[in-house]
């Protein structure tokens, strides 16, 4: 009954209540388009650096993070093999060999990161196979290199061209070798483009000198937002001399930097709908004073205090939660268009983004969350104004209200 | 026992210059009564109808319906009480305009949790009795203002209470439509014995009455059963 009442009396006064919805509906879009812009940029980020490169987990010999040489390699063998296995939320995993190494060129030299990778697990995983845009993707048994385009670019070079690594391998000897280039990879982020080089595993086994251990395993997992609970798990199954991490460990600048933009989102938020929260309590007191003399009447032949107001709350709850189902409507097709069709910047404004080495485009997220929390926030804020009419009731005097 | 019985009744509005608006009133109200309670404006008509009512408080005296005493009931009790045993019409506005006649006249039935079958016999029993069966879903402001108070007589009554209070039901109508009001009002009081106590100005309602009881400046004056005509 009480739903009825509320229902029909919000449109008793049909003008206003569309302006209230519209309000709440532009609050609502205004912040869905905001958090699904930056949180795109974060999703971008965080594919392109870490989904890419980084992944999401990964485990070290113990120390390795802090000191990245091959002397901190981990030796691999099947206990760590099994545990990795045994965990449901770990699709896969792939061993790399890590290192800096100078880059020696005809014409040019340049520090470079050679990562020694299993062609297979790379392909499968992080379909690394089609970021080769000249030349051919390794195989497994190659003695050659893929090249990022960035670097290639820098190094004056192309596939077949030769290029001499020099690097330290494991304890103390020195690495070195000669290799021809077979692919040309670019990534998504243009940082990584400038630094990679992939060289098989075995070959990069040999180029350090280290038989059987890598310096990284990388966690695939089903679900990236696993990511903690699967580090979580497994560090204690694997004991003290390996190191367990998660992509936020593994990059917290990138973390930080994304909870640093994320305030910023919540402070305009916050601003957003404060307005709105004055504009509903705007309503809700025009609501409550226009209508004295009924509920005057309702509370002579016998309605409670609290049923009225538990009316009047519904009456402002149902507006507001319309206008959020609104607002998430309206915008979702917008956040769907540039979702699809992610807008690229300007080459001025590229030069910022690519020094955050992602690429210049924002591509809208269509996070269910951010609809989620809107839709939360909105509620949250309805509930809490419409407490105000059980103040109000409590104190309304039938008599007096029937007499204004 | 008097369905209303109050005792050295006194009310005093404070202010700058305090009004004693009712004035030591005493007045038993039996059943099947069909009582008006008359007098010049400023009487104290409609204070008095409150107290009984309870919807105010006495400065001092006591009011008991049913030989309940008011006093003794805190706010909340008070709301109860009224729901379960008094009829209310008022002047003007006396209905939730978003329901139709039929839902207003249900909706204390509902605040009583009465069952469907009941509701829906009892409010269509109503309607008819007071002459809207063709009116019976539509809403406050598509109904004349006779109409509006005769769906107000008719939500008094859906509550089955021990008697009716009318401030100055017919106020705000036109002669035939308060003349229709009284007729009705006059039949339910004869045929289903149902107690009325109304206010008012109109000397052709006064006429109708069978029990006048005239106040002035918050005291009863006179207090006469005249007879029926
Ligand atoms: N809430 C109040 N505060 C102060 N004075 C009041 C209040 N209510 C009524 N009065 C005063 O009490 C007296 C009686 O008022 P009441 O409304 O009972 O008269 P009434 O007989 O119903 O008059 P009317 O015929 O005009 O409706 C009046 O002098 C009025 O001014
Ligand atoms: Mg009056």
């Amino acid at each position: 009954m009480l739903l009825k009442l509320a229902w029909r009396n919000i449109w008793r006064n049909k003008s206003r209540t569309i302006i209230t919805l519209a309000a709440v509906s532009v609050a609502v879009i205004l912040s869905v388009l905001m958090m699904s812009a930056k949180n795109g940029v974060y999703e971008n980020m965080i594919k392109s650096l870490i989904g890419d490169y980084t992944g999401f987990a990964q485990v070290h010999s113990n120390g390795y993070w802090d000191d990245k040489t091959i002397d901190n390699s981990l030796a691999f063998n099947d206990s760590i093999l099994s545990q990795i296995e045994s965990s449901k939320l770990i699709e896969g995993y792939s061993p790399r060999i890590e290192n800096f190494a100078l880059v020696v060129a005809e014409n040019m030299t340049k520090g470079a990161m050679v990562i020694g990778a299993d062609p297979e697990k790379e392909k499968r995983y992080n379909s690394l196979n089609e970021r080769v845009i000249k030349g051919k993707y390794l195989s497994e048994d190659d003695k050659q290199v893929m090249v990022g385009a960035g670097l290639a670019e820098y190094l004056k070079v192309t596939i077949d061209d030769t290029l001499v690594l020099l690097s330290q391998g494991y304890h103390g000897s020195s690495a070195a070798g000669k290799y021809a280039i077979k692919g040309i990879i670019k990534f998504g982020s243009p940082e990584l483009s400038k630094q990679l080089i992939f060289l098989p595993i075995k070959e990069a086994q040999l180029f350090y000198g280290v038989e059987n251990r890598y310096t990284n395993i990388i966690l695939h997992l089903d679900n990236t937002d696993d990511a903690k609970l699967v580090t979580e798990q497994l560090r204690p199954k694997l004991g003290k001399n390996h190191e367990v991490m998660d992509w936020e460990e593994l990059a917290p600048d990138l973390k930080n930097m994304i909870a640093t933009d994320k305030v910023e989102g919540y402070i305009f938020m916050f601003i957003l709908y404060m307005v709105i929260s004055f504009g509903l309590f705007g309503t809700m007191l025009m609501m409550l004073s226009e209508r004295k003399h009924e509920f005057g009447v309702l509370i002579a032949i016998g309605m409670k205090r609290l049923k009225l107001a538990i009316m009047v709350w519904l009456e402002l709850v149902i507006i507001s939660i319309l206008g959020a189902i609104a607002g998430c409507i309206l915008a979702f097709p917008i956040c769907a268009y540039f979702y699809y069709n992610p807008i690229y910047f300007s080459e001025d404004m590229a030069d910022i983004y690519e020094d955050f080495g992602i690429e210049a485009m924002i591509q809208f997220s269509l996070d269910p969350n951010i609809f989620i929390q809107q839709g939360v926030i909105i509620l949250i804020i309805s509930i809490g104004i419409g407490l105000f009419p059980f103040i109000k009731t409590q104190k309304l005097d039938a008599i007096k209200q029937m007499r204004a | 026992m008097s369905v209303i019985e109050t005792n050295k009744l006194c009310k005093t509005f404070e202010g700058v210059v305090p009004v004693k608006a009712v004035d030591n009133v005493d007045l038993k109200i039996e059943n099947d009564e069909f009582t008006a309670i008359v007098g010049p404006s400023g009487s104290g008509k409609t204070t008095l109808l409150n107290i009984i009512g309870g919807l105010d408080r006495p400065t001092s005296g006591s009011v008991k319906v049913n030989d309940i005493e008011l006093n003794n009931l805190s706010d909340n009790e008070l709301i109860k009480f009224r729901l379960k045993h008094i009829g209310f019409v008022f002047q003007s506005y006396n209905l939730i305009p978003v329901l139709t006649a039929r839902e207003n006249t249900e909706f204390v039935m509902l605040l009583q949790n009465t069952t469907v079958e009941e509701r829906n016999e009892r409010v269509d029993a109503l309607l008819k009795e007071v002459g809207l069966e063709d009116k019976v879903n539509s809403r406050p402001l598509e109904l004349s203002g006779g109409q509006q108070q005769r769906v107000a007589v008719a939500r008094a009554l859906a509550s089955k209470p021990d008697f009716v209070l009318a401030d100055e039901p017919t106020a705000n109508l036109d002669s035939k439509s308060a003349e229709n009001l009284l007729d009705i009002m006059l039949r339910l009081n004869k045929e289903e014995g149902i107690t009325f106590v109304f206010s008012t100005h109109d000397q052709r309602v006064i006429d109708r009455a069978r029990r006048v009881i005239t106040l002035e400046d918050g005291k009863i004056i006179s207090d006469i059963t005249q007879n029926e005509n």
